[in-house]
């Protein structure tokens, strides 16, 4: 009878790697999208496993809160989500998977033969601890990332203001050339169709 | 302080979360190389920087419990996020110019 401890681990290994495997071979980006947050919320889950109970909220509330919806806007808004071939069309497992696998049992086996040392792990709360570290032994690196933070925001937005922009100019001309032509092709399901629709709008 | 709780798999211990690191950055890699798309791309990438990270924190929990590998995961996760957000923006300028955002048919920088 295995112990709760365990269970919960192999449970949040689960999700995390299953969410993981998800992304690596589905075959639809947007639910590959959708499955990565399960990955990111397991990842957090086995940080608050740990007793790393910063890391674990700060990896919800940017992950999983953050860069998930942003790599979801990435997806709606460039790619015909509907049209598999188009949206997510794989090189061939040929000889990416050999090296994967080869690189894959390599670790694994590494992380199996290696004598670990560790110690007996105390959960104790590390918020208090992780502000003191950051304002007085890693002052420089804080501080230098928040330059980068502010650089790439104001770079982010510098250039996805003119895509936008020039994108919806150009989606507009597309479409009501597209539509003047193709009106007979499309059905009214077809997701190419609605998604040509939507990214339209400017 | 070395045997014990690290040698066997019965007691959950940072083994386990080494082997699971391994993995995920495995499965990170297959994403990268095997995807065309350029968004999914970056979710691998996402997925290999969450493997480093998970490292970190499992080092940091079952070593002599110092705080610096949490400081470090905290570092990866910011800048994941500022990775994403310049990333973003790129997929959408790459896809005005292209139409497209598959990665094989990106061969040149400017129109």
């Amino acid at each position: 009878m295995p112990g709760l401890e365990t269970l919960v681990f192999y449970g949040l290994a689960t999700l995390t790697v299953g969410g993981a495997a998800g992304v690596a071979f589905s075959r639809n980006i947007l639910r590959a999208a959708f499955l990565l947050l399960g990955a990111l919320a397991g990842t957090a889950g086995l940080y608050f496993f740990m007793g790393a109970d910063f890391v674990g909220v700060t990896q919800i509330l940017i992950y999983v809160g953050g860069i998930s919806v942003l790599l979801l806007f990435a997806v709606l808004l460039t790619s015909r989500i509907g049209d598999v071939r188009v949206s997510n069309q794989g090189l061939g497992y040929g000889a990416a998977l050999p090296i994967a696998g080869l690189v894959g049992t390599f670790l694994v086996v590494a992380a199996m033969r290696a004598a670990w040392r560790q110690t007996d792990a105390v959960a104790a709360p590390t918020t208090a601890r992780i502000g003191d570290a950051f304002l007085r032994e890693y002052l420089l690196p804080f501080e230098l990332v928040s330059i980068v933070l502010l650089m790439a925001l104001v770079g982010a937005m510098v250039v996805a203001r003119r895509a936008v922009r020039d994108a919806g100019v150009a989606a507009v001309a597309t479409a009501a050339s597209a539509e003047a032509t193709a009106t007979s092709g499309a059905e009214p399901g077809d997701p190419a169709a609605l998604a040509g629709s939507g990214s339209a709008r400017p | 302080m070395t045997g014990g709780t690290s040698g066997s798999l019965a007691v959950i211990g940072l083994r386990h979360f080494v082997v699971l690191s391994a993995v995920l950055f495995t499965l990170g890699l297959t994403t990268v190389a095997t995807r065309r798309n350029a968004v999914a791309i970056l979710m691998g990438i996402e997925l290999i920087l969450n493997a480093a990270a998970l490292n970190f924190v499992a080092f940091a929990h079952y070593g002599h419990g110092a705080i610096t590998g949490q400081v470090f995961a905290v570092f990866v996760v910011v800048l994941a996020a500022a990775e994403a957000a310049v990333a973003l923006a790129i997929v959408l300028s790459v896809y005005r110019s292209f139409r497209a955002i598959d990665v094989t048919r990106l061969d040149t920088l400017k129109d």
